[in-house]
């Protein structure tokens, strides 16, 4: 098996992605979208932030043009940073850059783990000879979808703001262009080491993007929770909820010659999404560890905790406990009362609230808090969720028992909705309307209110119109969340005089530090693959596996987990075996044969009939040939023989000794020590003698 | 190793489904139903078949219920609260949240409604709840290390499904009830190509084969048209889960379609509750109404409102769905009470009614009176419509899935006795696997599968991989006879022939080992001992296109000469023997492991047998070869014996 990380991700909106090497099939884990990059382009209408600052902007281009001597210094001095050094152009989207220095078209198989994972996946499905398999469980592939359809609508916006598009490369792409990138912009858009440029692509096809995301969704093959498919008959793929989203999870991967567990970010009690179910991971062989999502929080959060290794003694309940013990959720839970009663504050003092936050979970939560603050506080204003797709993944979030966490598959069983938005909507406090221009929404618009849409990068959809409208007035606030770099995203909102209030916050999308020597105690790999950087985190703490660490676009090796592969043979394969004893050595050994069939990942023989008849085969003989046994066989068989003394052989070497048959008819032997030469002139005598010699070496 | 099953309900009749099954030493209860037909013990299945001493806990690894009716689910809450099983159970999350429903109703029923003591209370089936786990289809659920169990979609109700399970190489399915055609609301049963040891399957319908359905909805929707056109009622006696919802999708796209504004309701209780449920479970309907879900749920029903007692003698027209669908008491019957003396209201009647009930008597012939009681008669005057549609597979279905499936042995259960060995007979004719019916309390045992586990070095498996070509030559003169069929089919023809051959070696008690025949001689630590064959015989060179000058064979010595006879060989042999590879090495002729050389040695040592040059245009050939082409060899020694290897000039 071999691991190449093609990139870490940054945390819950861009997960890691992963190429494993498994029994020769290659198999992309992940395929997402870096839409925190967005934060390059300006919003449209770009020209927002001051009309007033582009005559200057134009003065002091003029101006320079005189001050300085050569157009070649003038080309590096960087533009400052402000609105106008955003690029004003119809965005491209950043993918995975490292997944382009692969040939697409020797994927076999791509497993997408959460919604997130699969945006990118498009741009896979529509790649000339493309044909991996993709496995997505139901849910995710649904959610997935969703987000690609709201990513399509919204950036129609730009589409019908900039015409169509340029032919090749656009403008911004240009070397000049990017050097005068203010260096902040620059790092986005290049990423550190400055080579991820080629991962940029046009959002899916134009004009064709429906189509694209129709196409992915029908390559995908979309499994149940926890559904075994087998690919190829080689390899057993098998997703568990990682607890992370809904639909998310994480894989076991079983081939014939072990287990691979891949972890990404996981959750272990989660408020909306199913439990991370560690326990079907358990004793596997090799456990890869791509749960680094909030690595940057955790490192700052526990620099003082000096959590140590759990002792052998504690016991695997003890372990359990310790894993479920709720701590980080009840601590979620905190935040989101906290993040609630700072909204109500605000529309209690007339502002207004906006929350574009893109994940689901966090949103739901939010929706059913924020309404019983609200009746608490006997505080009436209107909730809006605002974007093309809320309808669809409001009902549909209320449709999948399957996929949400305990506690609310209870109500189901007791006959409750699985979140309060199904009653909020029926009782009118929550609207839903598709786009901020919908008619209907400006009948019944009124401030102050509450608006949930996307997007999270400030740059797409109904999220700028508002926060243009409200960033000047002290009473409303934003409530957004950690990860993109505040002073590029909001540069199109003049964050000099933004009055605005912005409460930045933080969700937990990972395992926290404290769980992860339990967990992995409690998993008992052979290996253990986590990313390099994390060395002072995971470092085995006892010898029951080894540790081997990986780190980006490096291929990771790793040995051989078992000597010889196991075989299973079918029993009337076995009933038709000769076994023969060696007695000698304690040995049984008999021929096999049978068509070998990869099913259900294992290795099996079957019995066929079709088999080209094998009766021509000779037994494999070995040994030295005993000359006085093999007279006395002979003469059992009526063939009468004597040893010629120092005879003359055909290669003239004395070491063989050569045995004249004279009865029935004349025939001849010679002997050496690996090898016997029998000559006769007649068949029937030739295959006697060869029986005879055949029985005294050990024939197989 | 074998598979056990116990049959304890459901054997040669309808009614109490459950089957223990012990496979590779794990026991599984697949269902645990209740007979609707009798009041006595005869209700429940007899568990001390399972555990003499009462310990089901210690007795049985899993109880996995396939859908929510009451004969396969009825007896869970008696088995885990008053019997005392503690194990794990396993149904699908419909089933999970539609179970208790049913038991909650079939209990009030029994103590309420006909006064008897309750055999479980409200709390026990909230118990029992507690303790099941929910699966989802297709889901793999790791019962302990070496049972896993597996659900399909069944069709039948909402969140029936079939299950398969696997110990170790022996896998089983039972089917539980299910539907191989597609209803209103649901989808056809599903299930993968499995290899099967065992296939236990309901037989309800064993000789039956139905047509479409849809003529027999368009009946029952002319039949309520025409009523409430002619300003009658409809009365729809229903169970809550189910058919209700079958039916109400039926009837509201009907007067969605046909605009009409007649109202239907539901009587108030379990039906709308249910609804509730059905449309946070659509992802378990048919494909169909999927797909029609986007917003709108298909189970909000437009025209549908809820019925108020009140309502029942309010003038014109209306449908109303009510409990019990038998009508064997509650509202059903009150209603029915009130509507049956007008010959302008409809009836709608179940396909089964159990014997004792109004819904019976109303099948069995037209009666015009029906007696309640000693005091109450109804005068009967309204129209009937029976319905023909079940939620069952029919004969075809059963033997379709039998034929998919293809398992080893194949048990029947949940039929009628003679139908079901009607069905035996055509599963084993028709089919040729051996097929059981056993009655209730009988035990069947089948062997089951078993793969030996061995380990197989590098080199085996690679050798079973690595192509193995086999090349043949058409043959020329069916080419010549056949010629336009034969176009296009190349003369070479590649085939690529792999086989898995090897050597198993057994040390002692060890796990068998199995090797490439190449590595044996160093497992064994021995040397490999050739056995080769060679003779040198004379060939006849006729004299007559001999050149006068050359008498002896000393010519031979000139390699031309060698080498045309050797050439003259070959072309001999390849006519002799078109189907082998000849090659041609100039010194000598390779046929597979057989070389012949001209043999100039007089001494020759394989020159056995005594054979004198006959004439002076003889030459000795002298051949080497292995064992594994003996029989080639000596066809192909006596060929060239009788060969005139004379040189045409």
């Amino acid at each position: 098996m071999k691991l190449t990380c093609l990139s870490r991700g940054k945390g819950f909106y861009f997960p890691p992605c992963h190429m494993l090497n498994v029994c020769g099939f290659r198999i992309l884990i992940d395929c997402p979208l870096d839409l925190s990059a967005l934060a390059v382009f300006a919003p449209i209408p770009p020209g927002f932030s001051a009309v007033q600052d582009e005559e200057d902007f134009g003065h002091s281009v003029g101006e320079s043009d005189g001050c300085e001597s050569g157009n070649e210094e003038r080309k590096n001095i960087e533009k400052p940073m402000d609105a106008k050094a955003l690029i004003r152009s119809e965005p491209w989207y950043k993918t995975v850059a490292n997944l382009h220095l692969w040939n697409l078209s020797f994927i076999d198989v791509v497993l997408i783990s959460s919604p997130s994972g699969m945006l990118g996946l498009p741009f896979l499905t529509r790649a000339e000879g493309f044909s991996a398999k993709i496995y997505v469980t139901e849910a995710a592939a649904k959610l997935g979808k969703l987000m690609m359809e709201d990513l399509v609508s919204m950036h129609e916006e730009f589409r019908q703001f900039y015409g169509s598009e340029e032919l090749g490369s656009p403008h911004w792409m240009k070397w000049e262009e990017l050097e005068s990138l203010p260096s902040a912009m620059k790092e986005i858009v290049l990423g550190t080491d400055g080579i991820e440029l080629g991962g940029w692509m046009p959002l899916y096809r134009v004009p064709l993007s429906a189509a694209d995301i129709e196409d992915c969704a029908k390559k995908a093959q979309k499994l149940k929770y926890a559904e075994v498919a087998c690919y190829n008959g080689t390899i057993n793929i098998k997703p568990i909820s990682s607890g992370l989203e809904i639909g998310a999870c994480n894989w076991t991967i079983r081939y014939p010659d072990g287990t691979i567990a891949f972890v990404s970010s996981s959750e272990f009690v989660p408020s909306h999404a199913l439990e991370f179910n560690y326990n079907a991971l358990r004793s596997c062989d090799v456990l890869i560890y791509s749960d680094f999502s909030s690595l940057d929080i955790l490192e700052t959060a526990n620099k003082g905790s000096n959590y140590t290794a759990p002792e052998d003694s504690s016991t695997s309940s003890d372990l359990e406990e310790l894993l479920l013990h709720a701590d980080e959720s009840s601590e979620e839970m905190d935040k989101l009362n906290f993040i609630c009663s700072c909204a109500v504050d605000a529309v209690k003092a007339g502002g207004s609230v906006l929350i574009p936050i893109g994940r689901l979970g966090i949103m739901l939560q939010l929706l059913e808090q924020i309404s019983i603050c609200l009746e608490s506080s006997q505080h009436k204003v209107p909730i809006f969720v605002i974007s093309s797709v809320a309808e669809e993944l409001l009902a549909y979030t209320n449709i999948i028992p399957e996929w949400v966490c305990k506690q609310r598959q209870e109500k189901l069983f007791s006959g409750e909705s699985l979140f309060a938005h199904v009653e909020l909507l029926n009782g009118e406090r929550l609207q839903v309307y598709p786009a901020i221009y919908s008619p209907k929404l400006l009948l019944h618009w009124q401030e102050p209110c509450i608006v949930f849409c996307p997007h999270w990068s400030l740059r797409l959809g109904p999220a700028v119109h508002l926060l243009r409208r409200w960033h000047g007035d002290e009473k409303s606030l934003l409530i957004w969340e950690e990860g993109m770099d505040s002073d590029i995203a909001l540069l199109p909102f003049e964050p000099k005089v933004m009055k605005m209030k912005v409460l930045r916050c933080s969700f937990l999308s990972g395992i926290v530090l404290k769980k992860v020597q339990p967990l992995i105690h409690i998993l008992q790999p052979k290996f253990l693959l986590p990313e390099d950087f994390r060395q002072q985190i995971i470092s085995p703490v006892s010898d029951s596996y080894s540790v081997l660490h990986y780190s980006v676009n490096e291929t990771l090796k790793l040995p051989t987990l078992k000597e010889g592969s196991e075989l299973e043979i079918t029993a009337d394969v076995i009933s038709r075996l000769h076994w023969k004893n060696l007695q000698e050595q304690n040995l049984s050994i008999t021929r096999l044969k049978g068509n070998l069939v990869m099913c259900d990942a294992r290795r099996r023989i079957l019995y066929s009939d079709e088999l080209p008849c094998s009766n021509s085969e000779p037994p494999l003989l070995s040994g030295a040939l005993d000359l006085q046994k093999l007279l006395t066989r002979l003469s059992e068989m009526g063939i009468g023989g004597s040893l010629q003394e120092g005879s003359v052989t055909t290669d003239g070497l004395s070491d063989a000794r050569v045995l004249r048959i004279d009865a029935p008819s004349e025939a001849l032997l010679e002997i050496r020590s690996t090898s016997t030469i029998i000559s006769a002139a007649n068949e029937e005598l030739a295959f006697h003698i060869r029986d005879a010699v055949n029985s005294i070496l050990d024939g197989t | 190793m074998a598979i056990d099953c116990l049959v304890l309900g459901a054997g040669q009749e309808v009614g109490k489904s459950c089957a223990v099954v012990t496979i590779n030493g794990k026991r599984i209860m697949f269902d645990c139903g209740m007979h609707m037909g009798y009041l006595d013990h005869r209700r429940y299945p007899d568990f001390s078949h399972v555990a003499l001493d009462g310990d089901f806990s210690g007795a049985i690894d899993c109880i996995v219920i396939t859908h929510f009716h009451l004969d396969h689910v009825g007896a869970l809450p008696y088995f885990t609260e008053v019997c005392g099983y503690r194990g794990p159970i396993y149904m699908t999350y419909p089933t999970k949240a539609l179970a208790p429903l049913m038991l909650e109703d079939y209990r009030k029923v029994m103590v309420e409604r006909r006064g008897e003591e309750e055999q479980f209370t409200a709390e026990h089936i909230a118990e029992c709840m507690k303790k099941v786990i929910a699966v989802d289809l297709k889901q793999t659920v790791q019962v302990d290390s070496e049972l896993q169990i597996r659900a399909y979609y069944a069709g039948h109700v909402l969140g029936a499904a079939m299950f398969y399970a696997k110990v170790g190489d022996s896998a089983l399915v039972y089917t539980g009830d299910y539907n191989m055609t597609p209803d209103r609301h649901l989808g056809a049963a599903q299930i993968d190509r499995l290899h099967l040891d065992l296939l236990i399957t309901e037989s309800t319908y064993a000789t039956t084969v139905r047509d479409s359905k849809y003529t027999r909805e368009r009946e029952f929707l002319i039949a309520v048209h025409k009523c409430v056109a002619g300003g009658g009622k409809v009365l729809i006696p229903t169970f809550a889960l189910g058919r209700a919802q079958e039916l109400c999708m039926l009837l509201d796209d009907y007067w969605e379609r046909m605009n009409l504004n007649i109202p239907i309701y539901f009587s108030a209780g379990l039906t709308i509750q249910a609804n509730m449920y059905y449309k946070m479970l659509i992802n378990w309907t048919s494909q169909k109404v999927k797909a029609t879900y986007v917003t709108r749920n298909p189970f909000d029903f437009k025209n549908v409102r809820n019925f108020d007692r009140s309502m029942i003698n309010t003038p014109g027209p209306c449908v109303l769905f009510a409990t019990p669908g038998m009508i064997s008491g509650g509202f059903s019957l009150e209603v029915f009470k009130n509507w049956a003396p007008s010959e302008i209201n409809l009836v709608t009647l179940p396909g089964y009614c159990v014997a004792g009930t109004i819904g019976h008597k109303l099948m069995s012939g037209k009666p015009t009176k029906i007696e309640l009681d000693k005091d109450t008669e109804i005068d009967v005057r309204c129209q009937i419509h029976q319905l023909s549609f079940s939620p069952h597979t029919d004969a075809k279905g059963i033997m379709d899935l039998v034929k998919f499936l293809s398992p080893k042995h194949v048990i029947l259960v949940h039929g009628e006795k003679p139908k079901m060995a009607s069905l035996k007979g055509k599963i084993e004719s028709e089919l040729g696997i051996p097929c059981y019916d056993p009655a209730n309390n009988e035990n069947v045992n089948v062997p089951s599968t078993h793969f030996v586990k061995a380990c197989a070095s590098d080199a085996f498996v690679q050798s079973c991989l690595s192509p193995n070509f086999k090349f043949s030559r058409r043959n020329r003169e069916y080419e010549c006879s056949h010629q336009k069929d034969s176009e296009g089919v190349p003369i070479l023809q590649v085939r690529d022939e792999r086989i898995a051959e090897g050597i198993v070696v057994m040390e002692g008690n060890k796990e068998a080992k199995v090797i490439n025949q190449d590595e044996l001689l160093h497992v064994l630590r021995r040397e490999r001992h050739e056995v080769e064959f060679a003779y040198c015989f004379p060939a006849q060179l006729s004299n007559k296109n001999e050149e006068p000058s050359d008498t002896s064979t000393d010519n031979l010595q000139c390699p031309y000469r060698k080498c045309s006879l050797l050439r003259a060989l070959l072309s001999e042999l390849s006519k002799e023997f078109p189907q082998v590879e000849i090659q041609d090495f100039g010194e000598y002729v390779k046929v597979e492991s057989l070389r012949v050389a001209i043999c100039l040695t007089d001494e020759c040592p394989y020159r056995v047998g005594g054979h004198p040059l006959v004439g002076c245009g003889s030459v000795f050939l002298c051949c080497k070869w292995l064992s594994r082409d003996e029989q080639l060899v000596w066809k192909m020694i006596s060929t060239v014996r009788t060969l005139d290897l004379s040189l045409p000039l």
